[in-house]
């Protein structure tokens, strides 16, 4: 049976083709804002409940379940210090897009779940961290706060609730390691962005050493139309544990590259055949796709033909939904360079904190090099691949994890390439 | 008007302050006010990066040892804290750049839809390679990661006096278009996929284009 395509009512992200207008006026006219006084006035409990309830994973790539990430925060009259939101759209793992979409075709929808985010979480300020490059995307952002601002849904006695909230973008400088939830905060606090050991997790130690919680654009847009929906509206989507509806960043070989959001657990073939046209040249033409953005290990046609795009699903076979950020390469496409453009990007935003991550992620850069370009030996594929084991899990954040795997993966799948440029060198 | 700023920052190196004798401009100090503003009262340090991009608007597109001393000054930080921050981010600019910053993504899905084409395209027009600025100090070309926008690769973004913009869903054709389009002196955002909204200029904090 097909997966249903979503209708305009069952999005949280209507206009993210950027058809209709994305200022507040257009907003409103499909629902925007609407129902946020009940939100307010509800107590934040009955919220989290609610987020559990809906297993809400994060949408950023780690995909933690938002209702337990929010029960963790402490209280502020409790604490005595205020707590913060901090929205991360620092978006910049190769292949992901979808942020980007969401600031310039539907702004409010994330200005909506910052006030509902914070009111839920008792933060009176929140922060989006946007990353640098995002200038049209942030211009656009901006206004969308003031229009919020002119219309009473933000700043003091929103809506004659009680509840005060502001919210400010900060721009950031080009660093992908900034997306690090601990990074971003450094750098929110004018550092250079690198990771923080945990614990203490933000929710106890965060910005300015106060209680912070920290999500992705997707995830905090999301919550308001959840909680204001009958749960099924968002069960009905997706598996147990991986419900409701994502946006799908389709890049590559594609006839039709795009951005849309369909519903969890939808058969990676469906999804690009659906919504990108397809691949292009036809699925047999199919190389490998990488199903969650960079990081996450390629698979092979015959696994793309079968897969379910949710967190398990991806799991199971060893790589992950990440950011959905589908990378799809046809038989044209030259693999071993492109997982070495992929290498030379970690190199590149390695932030030089550890040892094995700073010195190591250089070397499988300097190996990829080679060997994609049949210098080398067999003997080296063995060595680049103990290499990556020796990196993976040493380091203080996941980022030298994620610089691995799709150099795992490659080796895994697609090691007879190596061998036939390391054999066409030697019979040269 | 523009002083000779050949010197730049290498890291690594001691840096050398050109005797600039920098100041900000009178809507860059309202700017800094309402930069401040928005972080807690004793958290003015937060302001760094904000700042820094205003810096750069304000003088020529690249941080010289003066500006990033200015910067210190301004927020009451030691020179070294403004240091080792611009020196981490990719978007400050330690060396001069040209009048209009051409950054390529090459990265994957860039790769895939032909970033090549691009670079070739780039390089044909004005004879200038990844890392080069021409002699007019008209253009600086710089390989860049994916900027997030990978469902509309290829792609380039152009920062200059008028903001960084997005021009998407390049092409040989397209390339040699905006080429020309900016050896006019014209606004790259004419050209982007998203055109800024009028009332926000994300670093100076005023309307787009004022
Ligand atoms: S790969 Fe070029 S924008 Fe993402």
């Amino acid at each position: 049976m097909p997966t249903p395509i979503l209708t305009a009512a069952q999005k949280c992200f209507p206009n993210l083709e950027g058809k209709e207008d994305w200022s507040i006026k257009g907003y409103e006219k499909r629902g925007g804002y609407k129902g946020l006084k009940d939100l307010l006035k509800a107590d934040r409990k009955v919220h989290i409940e609610k987020l559990k309830a809906s297993a809400l994973r994060g949408r950023g790539g780690a995909g933690f379940p938002t209702g337990m990430k929010w029960s963790f925060m402490p209280d502020p009259a409790v604490t005595g210090k205020p707590s913060y939101l901090v929205c991360n759209a620092d978006e910049g793992e190769p292949g992901t897009c979808k942020d980007r979409d969401i600031l310039r075709f539907d702004p409010h929808t994330l200005v909506e779940g910052m006030v509902v985010g914070c009111h839920t979480l008792g933060a009176k300020v929140g922060y989006i961290y946007v990353r640098g490059e995002y200038y049209d995307e942030s211009s656009r952002l901006g206004q969308a706060i003031q229009e919020a601002y002119a219309a009473g849904y933000l700043g003091k006695n929103i809506l004659k609730t009680g509840v005060d909230v502001d919210i400010h973008v900060h721009l950031g400088a080009g660093a992908y390691i900034c997306g690090e939830e601990t990074a971003l905060l450094e750098s929110l606090e004018g550092k250079k962005g690198q990771p923080r050991l945990k614990p203490p997790f933000p929710a106890g130690f965060g910005l300015y050493g106060c209680p912070t919680t920290i999500n992705n654009v997707e995830t905090i847009a999301q919550v308001p139309p959840i909680l204001k929906n009958p749960l099924e509206w968002w069960t009905q989507h997706g598996r147990p544990n991986n419900h409701g509806t994502k946006i799908f960043s389709i890049s590559g070989s594609v006839n039709r590259p795009i951005n849309i959001e369909a519903p969890m657990s939808i058969p990676l073939k469906e999804l690009i055949e659906t919504y990108a046209e397809g691949v292009v040249g036809g699925w047999d033409n199919l190389q490998a796709i990488i199903p969650g953005g960079s990081s996450t290990p390629m698979l092979n046609p015959e696994q793309s033909g079968s897969v379910l795009m949710d967190f398990d699903g991806l799991r199971e076979l060893g790589t992950g939904l990440g950011t959905a950020a589908v990378i799809v390469m046809n038989k044209d496409v030259d693999l071993l360079r492109v997982m070495t453009r992929i290498s030379g990007f970690y190199k590149h935003e390695s932030c030089g904190q550890c040892t094995p991550c700073r010195e190591g992620v250089g070397w499988v850069y300097r190996l990829m090099s080679r060997l994609s370009k049949g210098e080398g030996t067999k003997e080296e594929l063995d060595q680049l691949f103990s290499l990556t084991k020796k990196i993976e899990g040493r380091t203080i954040c996941a980022f030298a994890d994620g610089a691995m795997w799709p150099v795992q993966g490659t080796l895994k799948h697609f090691r007879h390439l190596f061998e036939e440029k390391i054999n066409d060198t030697l019979t040269r | 008007m523009p002083t000779i700023r050949t010197e730049a920052v290498v890291v690594g190196q001691t840096p050398k302050a050109l005797g600039l004798n920098l100041k900000w401009s009178k809507t860059a100090e309202k700017s800094i006010k309402n930069i401040i503003a928005r972080y807690p009262a004793t958290q003015s340090r937060s302001a760094l990066i904000p700042v820094l991009h205003l810096a750069q608007r304000e003088f020529d597109g690249w941080l010289s040892v003066d500006a990033m001393q200015l910067v210190a000054d301004t927020l009451e930080l030691p020179y070294i804290r403004v240091y080792e921050v611009a020196t981490f981010y990719t978007m400050f600019n330690l060396v001069p750049v040209g009048k209009y910053h051409i950054q390529v993504c090459t990265n994957c899905a860039c790769l895939i839809g032909g970033s090549d084409a691009v670079m070739k395209t780039i390089e044909e027009e004005t004879g200038l390679k990844n890392g080069d600025t021409d002699v007019k100090n008209l253009f600086t070309i710089t390989e860049v990661e994916c900027l997030g926008a990978c469902v509309a690769a290829p792609m380039m973004q152009v920062t200059s006096t008028h903001g960084s913009h997005y021009l998407t869903h390049l092409t040989a054709e397209k390339t040699k278009e905006i080429l020309s389009h900016l050896k006019k002196g014209k606004n790259p955002a004419d050209l982007a996929d998203t055109p800024p909204a009028p009332d926000v200029d994300p670093i100076t904090n005023n309307k787009y284009g004022a």
